[in-house]
């Protein structure tokens, strides 16, 4: 089937068409859903996208988590449904307690636009699922507060459950454990800084973002209770 | 009654003040020599509507835990009053 995929847009989200643009060229139907709305419409799988949602006022995502349409998304989430939050979107999900953790400043205090080597560490996870492991990808990384930061208990417990989806190569800021993006204990819900959506066509300079969302599209397009689920969440 | 609130947003320690480390950074240059632990925070600043003080801070103390600070990387202190 054509996996259904639902892009959140919140005020100041600015990644979302990007988004829809790479996973159409990966066969998916994707969609934009408004922060307001309060269902789903039925999606197989969400993302939501980069940008600065509710003008990071206060904290980047803040705000955000308290948008209608997070209760359907914390629902979602909580019944197996794949969820990616790209950048701001990883924000959003860290101050919704989707994830654990959170953002902070980049250590250097600046902002980073530029492209990384990252590499896939776990490939159970509905963004990993179609990478193999050790796969090194090109993506670019564009943000202030990108510096992952959790408890030692907090990560300790990501490392024990193999939860770390992606490391950077080289750490561009701060990041503990080189930590690019994790995923909940249910592995349907990823967070990452990188944008793989800016890196689905060899005209942008890379395409190694295909392999991330083309496993959020093989996801989508199964049960996700089934695919996933290792753990309970 | 009224109550005029002052929550200070402060980084946890051992949390990275690249800010603040910034700011730190240029006073020499401007002839400020030995200042030391600069930290860069937030003051939000608004009233609220209480029975009493305590009332008053209680209302506070939750509104801080559940948006003005992030727990993961920062405390608060509020004054009352």
């Amino acid at each position: 089937m054509t996996a259904r995929v639902g892009v959140v847009v919140f005020p100041g989200s600015n990644c979302e068409h990007d988004v829809v643009e790479a996973l159409g060229s990966l066969g998916a139907e994707a969609e934009l859903l408004w922060h307001g709305d309060t269902g789903l419409a039925g999606v197989d799988a969400l993302v939501l996208p980069g940008g600065f949602a509710h003008g990071d006022y206060l904290r980047p995502g803040a705000i955000a988590r308290f948008s209608p349409i997070m209760s359907a998304v914390t629902d979602f989430a909580a019944a197996g449904g794949p969820v990616i939050g790209i950048c701001n979107g990883f924000q959003v999900l860290t101050e919704a307690g989707l994830l654990p953790g959170a953002l902070q400043k980049n250590a250097g205090a600046r902002f980073l636009c530029t492209t990384v080597d990252v590499v896939v560490e776990s490939t159970e996870s509905a963004l990993t699922c179609a990478a193999q492991l050790g796969d090194v990808l090109r993506l670019p990384i564009n943000h202030f507060e990108g510096n992952y930061t959790c408890s030692p208990e907090v990560l300790a417990e990501l490392q024990a459950e193999d939860r770390i989806v992606l490391r950077y190569a080289t750490n561009p800021n701060g990041s503990v454990d080189d930590i690019a993006g994790v995923c909940s204990a249910g592995r349907n819900v990823v967070g990452l800084m990188p944008h793989p959506e800016r890196a689905c066509d060899p005209l942008l300079g890379s395409d190694d973002g295909r392999v991330l969302l083309g496993s959020l599209v093989a996801t989508a397009s199964v049960e996700p209770a089934l695919s996933l689920r290792r753990h309970p969440a | 009654m009224r109550f005029p609130v002052l929550v200070e947003v402060r980084l946890r320690p051992g949390i990275a003040d690249p800010a603040g480390a910034t700011i730190q950074r240029a006073l020499p240059a401007l002839g400020f020599d030995g200042v030391q632990e600069v930290r860069v925070g937030k003051a939000i600043r608004f009233t609220v509507e209480a029975a009493d003080e305590a009332a008053a801070r209680r209302q506070v103390d939750e509104l801080c835990s559940r948006l003005l600070a992030n727990p993961v990387i920062e405390d608060t202190a509020v004054t009352v009053g």
